[in-house]
């Protein structure tokens, strides 16, 4: 994919090779593709749908699906991709904390479709570490919209602690 | 009153410079409209009518006299010299131009305010009673918990592009003066046996095209799981709530969809995974912002004040004004003030200029603690007067145009901007409440009506809550000209009901008449000491609709 921005241990970097396409008409046969769920276990051999054996696919979340399904695959991916078909629709912020916190994915967790420069920074607070910035913008751009605001009041999935329990006056480390 | 500190103050500068950018990438065109909108929706910047209309934030209703001074700053600098208040406690300023508007959230920064979440896709400004911390019937004071679940949505990345806005109300009385059962989250407080602060939680409430009273989700969930909670509720809609049509967007439709029980269940299984984790809150948060609402220096007062007693005899129009909109307090010697912004002719219920605005602010450093109210009837309120100077409040009130005796009466009239301002709407609202407000200009009259709430919305959105009020007036536009649907019989606080209609729609000329054969005929049935709801809940809507329709042209 062009225009994409990938978190290498906490930095941001503009990447210009990357290998992963999204699935459609034009590119059935080659790998590696990131695919929906049905699609994505039609190309896969027995061995990586019993966990034997990583597959040389992604798997593309849809706005429907429940993250809970991809959960007997994810020992053998290794990439995830959540659409935004519109960037006014949030549910893959949700998504990308149950795959994130409920379901463990360490895995690349990339942001694909409408994704868009002021979103960047929230789409990063719920665990995304990619994001395939929409074709007709500028990643350069783009990547200023990373950081954000300093301050966060109650937690996300990179900072699970509400302020209140960092350190926030006379908050400290408090167990209870 | 909440006090910012480092952090607070760090992120609402922040966002103003985010939004600077970004409204200047609108400009340049980097930015189109349809990505631009819901930046400018979540900094509360709608487009009406004719201008840009700015929607500021007043958390839970509470501002201290330097920031209603700066939103008079605003008003005049900014605007047409007056601001709207709304029915959740915000305000609304309507002729705003787009360049300006950094400079105004700049503005509102230096002043421990902001903009953010009062429009959009998002939770919403969370908001409570007008009389938290001084409401004789209060169990607790919820502004601490409201504080806490402002800060938490504020700017929460998992939750800015919900399927619909989302609001959140508390209260913590008996009586509920926060209409917690039409929101998206009602939460009510209490203590239980072992004075532990427990909430009821009331979800799937709402007005707008689909009015729905709130059903109970939760009983006594332990303050400390209220954060992780709502999350819990929130993951949920925001995962399964509906998209496809966004009139069935709001979580009451999803609620209503699923059954509460199915609802509860979802929940629940969200909930748990979370309930003990750190969102869970602590005492000793709890307690930071609970510093910021400690009772102030109250004096030491009898409760009775002789002056006081001589000009309620003396002076049948302050006696008036008493009986309507001097509230109870906890203390002693002290009692809550209603400031009126519904006048009648000489002004829109809600608008207050921005000498008015100042002349509160001044009046609430005079009489009071510096703290001034917003309530979601849109009046104004002082909350700590001393009985002593409430005469000379009340004189003062008058010249200014804020003292009108008939807080809860018939012409405190709950309306929209509508036609006049709103893009959305199908009608006027306001040349509707001062047609009303002018019938019924007969302080004596309307004091022997007594309480009976007359809303209007000038559209299915219901800005103006008409579906709550006794009698509820929307408007509705028949092939093209501006007609008024009633409703009889709604009603708002722990009773809460919906109004019904009443029949076929009037033209705008027709409207007053008609209330008045409404009122007309609540008053040829009423027993003694009985009010509106009371008599309408007993004859039902049939003597009303005998009386409005009859065959004779209503005029």
């Amino acid at each position: 994919m062009n225009n994409l921005i990938r978190l290498v241990d906490g930095q941001a970097r503009i990447i210009t090779d990357d290998p992963w396409q999204l699935h459609d008409a034009e590119n059935a046969g080659s790998a590696p593709l990131i695919l929906p769920l049905a699609a994505w276990r039609e190309r896969q051999s027995v061995e990586v749908l019993q966990g034997g054996a990583m597959s040389a696919d992604g798997l593309l979340l849809q706005v429907d699906d429940e993250p809970e399904a991809l959960q007997p695959f994810l020992p053998s991916l290794a990439l995830i991709a959540i659409d935004f078909p519109s960037f006014r629709d949030g549910r893959g912020y949700s998504q990308a904390y149950l795959l994130r916190t409920r379901l463990g994915w360490r895995g690349e967790l990339r942001a694909v479709g409408d994704v868009l420069r002021d979103q960047l920074a929230h789409m990063r607070q719920c665990g995304f570490d990619a994001f395939a910035v929409r074709a007709d913008k500028s990643v350069e751009d783009a990547l200023k919209g990373l950081a954000g605001l300093s301050v966060l009041y109650g937690r996300s999935v990179i900072e699970p602690r509400p302020l209140f329990r960092r350190g926030r006056a006379g908050a400290e480390a408090e167990s209870t | 009153m909440y006090q910012y500190d480092d952090y607070d103050r760090a992120l609402v500068r922040e966002r103003v410079a985010q939004f600077r950018d970004q409204v200047q990438r609108r400009l340049d065109d980097e930015l189109s409209e349809e990505e631009f909108l819901p930046l400018r929706l979540q900094n509360g910047l709608y487009l009406q009518k004719h201008a840009y209309m700015l929607r500021v934030a007043i958390p839970y209703g509470t501002l201290a006299a330097s920031q209603m001074r700066a939103l008079a700053h605003i008003a005049r600098e900014y605007d047409r010299g007056y601001g709207h208040f709304t029915t959740r406690q915000n305000i609304q300023f309507n002729w705003i131009d787009l360049e300006r508007v950094p400079d105004i959230l700049d503005w509102l920064a230096d002043h421990d305010m902001h903009a953010i979440q009062t429009s959009g896709n998002c939770v919403r400004n969370i908001t409570t009673e007008a009389f938290a911390g001084v409401a004789a019937d209060e169990y607790l004071d919820p502004r601490p918990l409201a504080e806490i679940l402002r800060q938490w949505s504020t700017v929460n990345p998992e939750f800015l592009f919900l399927p619909r806005k989302f609001k959140i109300a508390l209260c913590a009385a008996e009586e509920d003066r926060a209409a917690i059962q039409v929101h998206d989250i009602g939460l009510q407080l209490y203590r239980d046996e072992a004075d532990e602060l427990r909430l009821r939680v009331l979800v799937g409430g709402g007005l707008g095209r689909t009015p729905i009273i709130a059903q109970t989700l939760r009983e006594g969930l332990h303050w400390q799981d209220c954060l992780s909670y709502v999350e819990a509720i929130l993951r949920v809609y925001n995962r399964h709530g509906r998209r496809d049509n966004k009139y069935k967007a709001r979580i009451k439709i999803l609620v209503k969809a699923l059954g509460i029980e199915a609802f509860a269940a979802e929940v629940e299984r969200e909930w748990q995974p979370i309930k003990d984790g750190p969102a869970r809150l602590t005492e000793d948060e709890y307690q930071r912002v609970a510093a910021s609402f400690h009772k102030p220096a109250y004096a030491p007062l009898d409760a009775i004040d002789l002056e006081f007693g001589t000009h309620l005899a003396r002076d049948e129009a302050f006696a008036r004004w008493v009986s309507r909109n001097v509230m109870a307090h906890q203390v002693p010697g002290y009692l809550s003030v209603v400031l009126s912004t519904k006048p009648g002719i000489s002004a829109p219920p809600g608008d207050v200029t921005a000498e008015q605005m100042e002349a509160v602010a001044d009046w609430s450093e005079r009489y009071g603690f510096g703290e001034i109210r917003i309530a979601h009837e849109q009046n104004l309120v002082l909350p700590d007067v001393r009985k002593a100077d409430l005469y000379a409040l009340w004189t003062q009130a008058q010249a200014a145009g804020l003292g009108t005796a008939n807080a809860g009466l018939l012409t405190d009239i709950i309306a929209c901007p509508g036609g006049d301002f709103c893009a959305l709407a199908n009608a006027k609202s306001i040349p509707i409440a001062q047609a009303i407000q002018q019938r019924f200009d007969d302080l004596d009259y309307l004091h022997d009506l007594g309480e009976l709430s007359l809303n209007i919305s000038g559209c299915m959105n219901a800005c103006g809550h008409h579906h709550i009020g006794n009698i509820g007036i929307l408007g509705v536009d028949k092939n093209g000209s501006e007609w008024y649907q009633l409703t009889l019989g709604g009603s708002q606080g722990q009773q809460a009901a919906l109004g019904k209609v009443i029949g076929p729609s009037f033209a705008a000329e027709q409207v007053p008449a008609v209330i008045e054969r409404i009122v007309q005929t609540y008053v040829d049935y009423r027993e003694v000491n009985e009010g509106f709801l009371d008599t309408f809940q007993r004859i039902g809507l049939e003597p009303f609709k005998e009386r409005v329709y009859t065959r004779e042209e209503v005029a």
